[in-house]
């Protein structure tokens, strides 16, 4: 299909500090302030940053499920941000998200079984015997064997469990995937195994994805365009091959720096960030990387940076393009 | 090979957890209240055929007689068997305990399920009006409650509902605030279930453990308010006996018959001993991270 199943456009979700005695509004923190970008069909947006960046609050604000300060989210033409409550129970059954951690994300009193059988009794899916048909469906489609359907997620290791999880998730046929982190929790070697999962539903039944996480080369494997996030906005954005080839934003550039190498003879030029993210209550003025960036210029104090194009779909906010 | 490395992984999950009866039960503590509990029920439950006399029956002779082979725990100012009437009294202990503790559960969960969950202003005013409740002296709130409305079982149970059921509505209201930041309770709202199926099928059966064990605490808790209510005369009328009533009355012959206060004391004392071990044991247990 062509077209962008979702759209997003100068979202912004801010939190209000409390004042601790006098219940005043105090100051925000901007977790995400103005960021838009696109998903085509069938298509996997990685969404990578560091803690804090706003990342997760991004998933959770295109899935309606904290407030909005500003901005649209688009799912298949709705702006979703104004649905109301039955509306945005039909959209939910196209939109899923795969938590990050796998040990509280599923009820620790439910079978598995039960918990993919509710799913579809909610959803009005089938009656009694067709429910039962269609969970182990789901189940053998996740690599887990019909057994563990009567067990508890305790019983489960930490691979399993997301397995069990991302059965949930497709239990209402969804068509967009929200991946927060999902293999952040497991082992490497796990990890692998989740990411081709993931990887081989998104073939069969067409799924788009947006796939966050904090590890480029996680990130690298699955997607086919990486968002590089930083203190709440997107600084740039790029198709997979291009990012990594020709990398414009230095932050890009450190975190493209930082990814381990498989050869102990190959030295290569670190670019090391120094200090930490400054607070998203209190963003620097002008360009937010300014504090950490070694190419920082005077303007880049001053003013923030506008997106540049620098074609074939690779924008960056940096005042050196 | 692959399916067997699994299985093992499994199977040593399920040995290596001992339990949960064995483990509450390896507790001695446990074993003395579950006793205490077991045969304070077979006795209520059987008072007829277990008391050798009835808990009304006058023998004026008999007045006042300490403890012998005839009236084994001695007899009170009208002659009647004390042994008895602590038999019957029992099935008002336990009538009052668990029904008043069981409608104080329904109401406090309620409230406190809402407040927890929906938050915002419905906690505003379900927490004030519960903290406002909580606030006052356990008894003085029954002994209003049972002065104004006058002495009967119906409103004794009730007065003792009126007190605890905002230390439920409490613990309801904090597991479930704790419980709606939880990713699995996130889930079931993008999954797009409705707030009755995620409070009843989700939120409450995570909370259930620590409500099993305020109710165990509640109860003696309950019989001691039944108690202290039919000592200072507003519990159930006579000459229905009540543990409380028996020892308000022992209370004017304290030094000829000291046995008419003493035996009822003693056994209230045993029974909200035996529920508040077996509640300890029973919270250890559940959750071990609570433990002092």
């Amino acid at each position: 299909m062509i077209g962008n199943i979702l759209e997003v456009k100068d979202l912004k979700v801010h939190f209000p500090v409390k004042g601790e005695l006098i219940p005043k509004n105090v100051s925000y923190v901007k977790a995400v302030d103005g960021i838009s970008f696109n998903i085509g069909y069938a298509e996997t947006l990685g969404l990578v940053g560091e803690s804090g960046c706003g990342k997760s609050t991004t998933g959770r604000a295109v899935l309606n499920m904290m407030k909005v300060n500003s901005g649209q989210v688009i799912f298949e033409g709705r702006d979703i941000l104004k649905s109301n409550r039955n509306e945005l129970k039909k959209i939910r059954k196209d939109m899923q998200l795969i938590f990050q951690d796998p040990f509280g994300s599923l009820n620790p009193r439910m079978t598995i079984g039960s918990t993919l059988e509710e799913v579809l009794y909610v959803h009005h899916l089938g009656d009694k015997s067709q429910r039962q048909k269609k969970v182990n469906e789901l189940i053998d489609m996740v690599g887990l064997s019909k057994d563990y359907l009567s067990r508890y997620p305790h019983e489960f290791s930490g691979g399993q469990r997301q397995r069990a999880v991302i059965a949930r998730a497709l239990a209402v046929k969804p068509k967009f995937i929200i991946c927060d982190e999902p293999v952040s929790a497991l082992d490497v070697s796990i990890q692998s195994q989740i990411i081709n999962l993931l990887e081989g539903l998104q073939r069969s039944f067409n799924l788009t994805y947006l796939f966050i996480a904090h590890d480029l080369s996680v990130v690298k494997h699955i997607s086919s365009r990486i968002a590089v996030m930083y203190l709440g906005r997107i600084v740039e954005i790029a198709e997979s091959d291009e990012l990594f080839k020709r990398a414009a934003h230095p932050y890009t550039k450190a975190l493209l720096s930082s990814i381990p190498v498989c050869d102990p003879d190959f030295r290569k030029d670190r670019i090391l960030l120094e200090g930490d993210m400054p607070s998203p209550a209190n963003p620097p003025k002008g360009c937010r990387f300014h504090t950490r960036c070694i190419y920082a210029k005077e303007i880049c104090l001053r003013k923030e940076p506008v997106s540049a194009n620098l074609g074939n779909g690779h924008m960056v906010e940096c005042h050196l393009y | 090979m692959e399916d067997i490395i699994k299985e093992d992984i499994l199977e040593e999950v399920e040995s290596c957890e001992p339990n949960f009866w064995q483990r509450l039960f390896s507790n001695k503590m446990a074993v003395f209240g579950a006793i205490v509990i077991l045969i304070l029920f077979i006795i209520a439950i059987f008072a007829p055929l277990i008391a050798p006399y009835s808990f009304d029956a006058i023998d004026l002779p008999q007045m006042l007689k300490g403890p012998n082979t005839e009236n084994i725990l001695g007899t009170d100012e009208f002659g009647r068997d004390i042994f008895s009437r602590i038999v019957y009294g029992s099935r008002i202990s336990l009538k009052v305990g668990f029904i008043a503790v069981g409608i104080s559960l329904v109401i406090g969960t309620i409230l406190g399920a809402l407040a927890g969950y929906y938050g915002g202003i419905t906690d505003y005013i379900i927490s004030g009006i519960t903290d406002i409740a909580y606030s006052f002296p356990v008894s003085l709130l029954a002994i209003a409650f049972v002065a104004a409305l006058g002495r009967s079982l119906t409103n004794l149970i009730f007065a003792v509902a009126l007190v605890s059921w905002s230390g439920y509505a409490r613990l309801v209201r904090g597991q479930f605030i704790s419980l709606r930041n939880r990713e699995f309770i996130e889930a079931t709202k993008i999954l797009g279930m409705s707030d009755v199926r995620i409070i009843f099928k989700h939120m409450l059966p995570n909370s259930m453990a620590p409500i099993i064990v305020l109710t165990t605490l509640e109860i003696p808790k309950a019989i001691i308010v039944e108690s202290s209510l039919s000592f200072l005369g507003l519990g159930v009328p006579p000459p229905a006996p009540s543990w409380g009533s028996i020892m308000s009355s022992g209370r004017a012959y304290i030094m000829e018959a000291p046995w008419i206060a003493i035996f009822p004391g003693l056994m209230m004392a045993l029974a909200v001993l035996g529920f508040n071990l077996f509640g300890d044991a029973l919270r250890d247990t559940l959750d071990p991270r609570l433990k002092d």
